[in-house]
């Protein structure tokens, strides 16, 4: 339904580390559990050097590339600091059962 | 002026001045143009001047691409890499690339820059002999030094002595010819040049002056070069570096007005109204300027233009210095520093210190400077060059610098005086005033951020004392000095005293630290979380909960990553030894798995390279079968020890290295260790395990062992310091656990033995482990007692004791379920 897919559970994914979902063609979408329990959803490749940020450490709303160090924005997919790029961002949602992500491009 | 602007501007030539230019118009009007460039080589824009550093391998390629291909498509412009532009068509308004396709303009901007002299010798087309002009030529010169050993360089200018350095440093036996008896003859009068060729000899360069080449020598690859007196020298690489001449073939063929460049005005347009030039390919008031420092000026002027400023002045030409980018010999050359009958010299010369200065003056103006040895005051010098200032105030002191002058000094130029439109850094073209707004704009509080948002200091370096300064003088009270660095953003204590904090207080957990340190983010930062993990490895072993997540990847999943996002995978062989079965497993596990390469690696072991995440656990599970543990070859810790074969086989040895080596090894192993900590045993005083770069380096001679420690073989070479000499294996083992141990306790995370050698000083190690055994022996114990508390990380992990599900993907999604995917 709207591109939502059922990925698992929260507890599958580290506290401060994330998992990969691997999507076909889209290549590998990194699905991050941060310290205070907010789930996030990124292309997982860096915008730098395509370094794969769900190997990255992760820390507050951040990633840290494990390639060459950059910082990327959870949230939206910026590279933080004085480095500019932009990885693409997916949504997630959870209800009793797990976490969804969505693939759809008309997600508001 | 045109009163409707162009609408596309082409840029020949995607080098230093080329993107410059578009930077400064991208700067002062964005999206007012579509941009198109085309480039002759096959990568994004590097930095030229860095070349010298590329060669002496102290950069790699990607440090110097300044603009990375993905830059030009975030700017919207269309680059054409590896397409050199072959004719203009001036009447069409038209340029042919090299693939025949054509490209129309409306405003063309030449940036062809030099083509190197190649002196026409008999020989110079053979194999062997190259330019020192742009990547490809620092690809051939690295790939001869490999193979070969004597290389000739022709040309003691900067360029050539830049080269020869790089070759040095590339392990070759480097030989400079001159046609004079005076290196950098434009640069240099004959007695700093003297000194300056001292200095270079005490390096090992070696010098044939004065000589004229006659012929490069060689069948089917160079061999030598003779020269006109008859003599040669045997040589496997001639390098070339007697100058450059203005790329202007395009130019003239197009039938611009050339000269020895192709001839600008002010506003740095050709004979042609639709056509610009920039850079090194343009000749401006009969000069035509090899250096990068104009080009700043001749983009500004460019952009100014093209945006449709109506106040623009024009370029009025540059005052060049030169630097020599050597590491280690400090050179700064300005204005003409002969001077004639009406000038004074001004002199200060201190041979043993290797210190030269001088300051050519003319009616109390400087007219040249020359400073060799101590160049901090260059761009003072510079500055009341350019400016043509007035110094009888304080002509007196003026050879000691701008320092000397004091609050008293005239308002000569202390870093608050210089104008904002001072320029700091040259390679890159940032004024002073750039970086007060950098700092204060986005609050930059290190010379790391200035540096990664203003780019000054950021290629040669050789401003960095001067951008220190006006980070110090903009930021008053808030500035901290490198010497008393935080840790990181999230706290204001040094690593040392987050070490002594967790030594002391009992911190037994990195959130339990954060807590009791008041850390000022949640959950701190890479920086923070892997140092505060490591001291409390360290200090409390037994008892340590460690989450993963606090580790770097390499650690976490004790695989190395690599560029591709695959690992390498080495397991141990003991003192570099291995069996056939061993071997046999580690063939078979590599065909089993696909493994795209084996290669074996400098510390005497065998790496799988290009594994994937998701094989690793069964890849340690087949290794394990075979007892193959981990190598460690990812971490923070205990790699490898390499042996020669010592007095089991070698007819020179005097003891059993080999046995020595997995000893150590098997003592040692599977710890973690400040920064990675490498080891080697040699059989005999020959070393042919090169145990004194090492961080542990044993020795055997006659009578028992030397213990060295302290080295390193990376990017700074570091011989050991000698600790002691001792008798029998035991003593040995005793020892390296010792100083590994005292190493783990005292040293800051990161920092490797030779600097901490340095800091501490062999002296007070002596006094640790040589003249104090209780202590050593403590050491020792403490050392062993940690040790018990670790296991194979690869077979824990392959026997499912640690989970292994993060290894795979949570879930896969099969592509036909994206149908609606953009």
């Amino acid at each position: 339904m709207n591109g939502w897919h059922y990925i698992g559970k929260v507890e599958d994914i580290p506290l401060q580390g994330a998992r990969i979902v691997a999507v076909g063609e889209l290549g590998n979408i990194a699905v991050f559990r941060s310290h205070s329990e907010q789930i996030y959803a990124l292309a997982d490749r860096c915008p730098h050097r395509q370094g794969p940020l769900s190997s990255g450490i992760v820390h507050g709303d951040k990633v840290t590339c494990p390639l060459h160090g950059w910082t990327i924005d959870l949230a939206s997919g910026e590279a933080l600091g004085a480095d500019h790029g932009c990885t693409r961002p997916f949504a997630v949602r959870s209800d009793e059962n797990g976490l969804y992500l969505q693939l759809s491009s008309n997600d508001g | 002026m045109t009163t409707s602007p162009p609408k596309h501007l082409l840029v020949v030539g995607n080098g230093m001045a080329g993107i410059r230019t578009v930077e400064e118009l991208l700067a002062l009007a964005p999206n007012s143009f579509h941009i198109t460039i085309f480039g002759a080589e096959p990568y994004g824009s590097y930095n030229r001047i860095l070349l010298s550093p590329l060669l002496a391998g102290e950069k790699n390629k990607a440090d110097i691409i300044t603009h990375p291909l993905e830059w030009y498509a975030t700017q919207g412009i269309t680059l054409h890499v590896d397409n050199p532009i072959l004719s203009i068509d001036r009447e069409n308004k038209s340029v042919t690339d090299s693939r025949g396709q054509s490209h129309t303009y409306d405003t063309l901007l030449l940036a062809t820059g030099s083509h190197p002299i190649i002196i026409p010798l008999p020989g110079q087309q053979l194999p062997g002999v190259v330019t020192f002009r742009d990547m490809k030529d620092v690809d051939t010169m690295l790939e001869l030094a490999k193979e070969g050993k004597r290389a000739v360089v022709i040309g003691g200018g900067l360029l050539g002595l830049e080269a020869a350095m790089g070759l040095l440093k590339q392990g070759m036996q480097v030989t400079v010819v001159h046609l004079l008896d005076i290196l950098m003859e434009r640069q240099l009068d004959a007695a700093a040049a003297a000194l300056l060729k001292s200095a270079l000899e005490e390096r090992g360069m070696q010098f044939y002056m004065p000589a004229q080449t006659a012929a490069i020598l060689g069948e089917s690859q160079v061999s030598g070069v003779r020269f006109q007196d008859g003599s040669e020298l045997p040589a496997d690489l001639v390098v070339m570096a007697v100058g450059v001449r203005a790329n202007i073939d395009l130019g003239k063929a197009a039938g611009l007005h050339c000269e020895r460049g192709i001839v600008v005005d002010d506003q740095m347009q050709t004979s042609d109204p639709h056509i610009l030039a920039v850079g090194e390919c343009a000749q401006h008031r009969g000069m035509v300027y090899g250096l990068v420092a104009p080009l700043f000026e001749q983009g500004k002027t460019i952009a100014r233009r093209l945006a449709g400023a109506t106040d623009h002045s024009g370029y009025t030409g540059s005052t060049l210095s030169t630097r020599l980018k050597v590491t280690g010999i400090d050179l700064f050359s300005a204005g003409d520093f002969l001077g004639d009958a009406a000038c004074d010299t001004i002199l200060y010369q201190d041979p043993s210190r290797r210190i030269y200065k001088k300051l050519v003056i003319k009616n109390n103006i400087v007219q040249g400077v020359v400073l060799l040895g101590d160049t901090v005051d260059g761009s003072w010098y510079m500055e009341l060059l350019r400016e043509q200032k007035e110094i009888t105030p304080f002509r007196q002191q003026i050879l000691f610098g701008r320092h000397h002058l004091g609050d008293a000094g005239h308002g000569a130029t202390k870093v608050a005086d210089l104008p904002a439109t001072h320029q700091v850094c040259g390679c890159n073209g940032v004024c002073k005033g750039t970086i007060e707004e950098a700092i204060i704009k986005k609050e930059l509080t290190t010379l790391e951020e200035v540096r990664a948002h203003t780019k000054a200091s950021a290629s040669c370096g050789s401003c960095t004392g001067l951008v220190e300064e006006i980070l110090a003088h903009t930021l008053g009270g808030d500035y901290i000095p490198a010497q008393s660095k935080s840790l990181c953003r999230c706290t204001p204590l040094t690593s040392d005293q987050v070490r002594l904090a967790v030594r002391d207080q009992q911190l037994t957990s990195v959130v339990q630290a954060m807590q009791q340190l008041a850390w000022s983010s949640p959950d701190g930062c890479p920086s923070c979380r892997q140092a505060l993990n490591y001291y409390i490895t360290v200090f409390y072993p037994a008892t340590i909960q460690e989450n993963p997540a606090d580790r770097f990847v390499n650690e976490r999943l004790h695989a190395n990553i690599q560029r591709d996002g695959s690992y390498s995978v080495v397991p141990r062989l003991w003192g570099g030894t291995t069996t056939p079965a061993q071997l046999r497993a580690i063939a078979e596990i590599a065909e089993r798995f696909s493994v795209p390469e084996i290669k074996l690696t400098g510390g005497q072991r065998i790496t799988l390279l290009g594994v994937k995440k998701e094989q690793l656990p069964a890849i340690w599970a087949a290794l394990g079968e075979q007892e193959l543990v981990s190598g460690h070859a990812y971490g923070k810790a205990v790699r490898t020890v390499k042996t020669c074969v010592g007095s089991r086989w070698c007819r020179f040895g005097v003891q059993d290295s080999e046995q020595m080596g997995v000893l150590l090894e098997k003592q040692l192993w599977n710890s973690w260790t400040a920064h990675k900590y490498k080891l080697a045993v040699s059989g005999c005083p020959r070393n042919c395990a090169e145990a004194t770069i090492k961080d542990f380096g044993v020795v055997a001679v006659e009578a028992g062992w030397e213990l060295h420690v302290g080295g390193n073989g990376g990017i700074k070479v570091r011989v050991t310091d000698l600790l002691c000499r001792v008798e029998s294996m035991e003593e040995v083992l005793q020892y390296s656990a010792a100083f590994l141990q005292l190493y783990r306790r005292e040293a800051l995370y990161l920092e490797r033995t030779a600097p901490w050698v340095e800091r501490v000083g062999i002296r007070w190690l002596q006094q640790q482990l040589v003249e104090q055994p209780d202590y050593r022996q403590q050491l020792c114990a403490e050392f062993i007692q940690a040790h018990q508390c670790l296991d194979d990380p690869w077979s824990t992990r392959a026997q499912g004791k640690l989970g292994t599900q993060d290894f795979l993907p949570l879930t896969s999604i099969p592509f036909r379920s994206l149908e609606n995917v953009a």
